[in-house]
């Protein structure tokens, strides 16, 4: 029992094709994937709304005129 | 050499080395950016010394009894007696320890291990700045890059090692056999050296020490993403016949392999070198919220996670693995901090030594029972041999001696340098130099300039 179908390299090169673990769930995994990608997309736009209002509120005009000053 | 594809195959084959030698360069220069990244500016010199002094120091040992120890010990001492037939190659006054037609690998061969051992003493230095002596560090680089991270090569990245046969041990680039020890060691010095002043405020909160030069740490770990790809290849065997390998494979075809001469492709670890990185990278930025420092330091540690299987995982599960393990990473590391009042000056305990114990044990389970190596009665990859070799890696080999040597030194009272030293900055005598030497010479040229105009009139 192996996870991807190998228990041993008693093979001829020639014959072998995928070596990865767990071959014939590639869709599911494509799936989690996804899904990792679409909800690191959602977490970003979430926590950058959310920091950008606060950080509006935040500025000291006399901060401010240092930063630009400091171009 | 027998034959002219013999030849080719061994002139590739050197060359792919010595190419990998010196891309691998680049993660010893990146190195030496983080570090002075990292420091405050009272300490850059004495950073970039201490960590640019482990290039010889460590290359003349390697080449003295580090390379030996590699071929000597993959039974010694709890499994046979040392190979001291094998090890005979290997010895300073071979012959093939120098140019030999006869012999076109060992030199590069020796060259890519070598690397590695500056990598594993590196990552020792960046956790110690600011505090350290620069002669303790020297010590302990090349105890970790000569002895100890060169012993568990032997045993666990050794196609005959003793933990690969009998624990099916796998770590194709290296999670544990460099990362997790010199993590570990790391952690066993900084216990006993203390944190810098300042680390803790005094009811225990730990403070931060935000690096002097981003840009310059910001390049550096770039450099080092770009050394360990060249890392990624030293660590194949990157063509290879079956009766060269001598092992279970049949047929007349040609392939790459890992460390272990078990079958891989360059192609697939580059798929998976470039989609753990990426987990990592994206994780990283979720769990510090958008912190430059971790988010950088991630993509390393997702790598890092992923290393043991990424000679055969599909890259979706590179990905996954690399964003798990900094998860864990970044929690394990202010949850140690805080409890254990430890100053990892560049989270280097946390990226290279967590994430490569977390990485073996997680490939323990993803590769479960794929055989370890293409010989008969090796023990095929199981998740309780995986753990047991990221103890025997991160503590036995990795903590313990780095514990017990920092504990000597501080008894000896050369462990770490004077507070009033730490406070006025490592470099206060040369900035001092460097400031008088400048008013020295803008005194001459000035002189110079108004003798020219009184010759002049």
């Amino acid at each position: 029992m192996s996870t991807n179908g190998y228990s041993n390299w008693a093979v001829d090169m020639a014959d072998v094709g995928a070596i990865y673990p767990f071959q014939g769930s590639e869709v599911l995994m494509v799936i989690v994937g996804v899904a990792f990608w679409i909800g690191w997309h959602r977490i970003q736009f979430v926590r950058e709304r959310e920091h950008l209002e606060k950080a509006r509120h935040t500025g000291d005009e006399e901060k401010v005129k240092a930063q630009l000053e400091r171009y | 050499m027998d034959g002219n594809l013999n030849a080719l195959t061994t002139v590739f084959t050197e060359f792919y080395y010595w190419v990998t030698v010196v891309f691998m360069f680049l993660i010893h220069v990146g190195f030496c950016m983080y570090e002075v990244g990292a420091s405050r500016a009272r300490n850059h010199m004495h950073t970039l010394m201490k960590n640019i002094m482990i290039i010889p120091l460590v290359t003349v040992t390697f080449f003295f009894f580090g390379w030996w120890i590699y071929w000597a010990f993959p039974n010694f001492p709890f499994w046979g007696g040392l190979d001291t037939e094998s090890g005979a190659a290997n010895l300073p006054w071979a012959d093939t320890m120098g140019p030999n037609a006869g012999d076109r690998i060992t030199g590069v061969f020796w060259a890519a291990f070598l690397l590695f051992s500056w990598t594993a003493a590196s990552i020792v230095s960046g956790s110690v700045i600011e505090r350290i002596r620069s002669s303790a560090l020297w010590v302990h680089a090349v105890l970790i890059g000569s002895v100890w991270w060169i012993i568990d090569a032997a045993w666990g990245w050794h196609y005959g090692g003793w933990m690969v046969r009998e624990l099916g041990y796998h770590d194709a680039y290296a999670s544990g056999v460099i990362h997790a020890i010199a993590g570990g060691y790391a952690l066993g010095v900084i216990m006993v050296l203390g944190p810098r002043l300042g680390k803790f405020a005094k009811d225990g909160t730990p403070r931060d020490i935000p690096p002097h030069n981003p840009w310059l740490l910001t390049i550096g770990i770039f450099l080092i993403y770009t050394g360990f790809w060249g890392f990624y290849a030293a660590c194949n065997v990157p063509v290879i016949s079956p009766e060269g390998i001598d092992g279970q494979i049949t047929g007349v075809t040609w392939t790459a392999t890992n460390i272990y001469l078990a079958p891989t492709t360059l192609s697939g670890i580059t798929f998976n070198f470039l989609m753990s990185l990426s987990g990592g990278l994206m994780a990283a930025y979720v769990i510090s919220k958008g912190d430059a420092f971790w988010t950088f330091s991630g993509g390393l540690a997702g790598i890092i996670t992923a290393s043991a299987g990424n000679d055969l995982y599909h890259p979706i599960q590179a990905m996954i693995i690399g964003a798990v393990g900094v998860v864990i990473v970044y929690k394990l590391h202010y949850w140690m901090e805080r409890k254990f009042k430890l100053d990892d000056a560049v989270g280097a305990v946390a990226v290279h030594g967590y994430a490569g114990f977390v990485g073996l044990v997680i490939s323990g389970f993803v590769l479960w029972g794929v055989p370890s190596s293409p010989y008969e009665g090796y023990a095929a990859i199981n998740p309780v041999g995986q753990f047991i070799g990221a103890i025997i890696m991160f503590f036995v080999l990795g903590f313990v001696p780095g514990w017990a040597v920092a504990k000597m030194q501080a008894a000896a009272g050369v462990l770490r340098i004077p507070e009033e030293v730490e406070l006025q900055g490592l470099d206060y005598a040369e900035h001092h130099a460097y400031e008088d030497a400048k008013a020295a010479i803008i005194a001459a040229d000035k002189e110079e300039l108004a003798n020219r105009g009184v010759a002049a009139k």
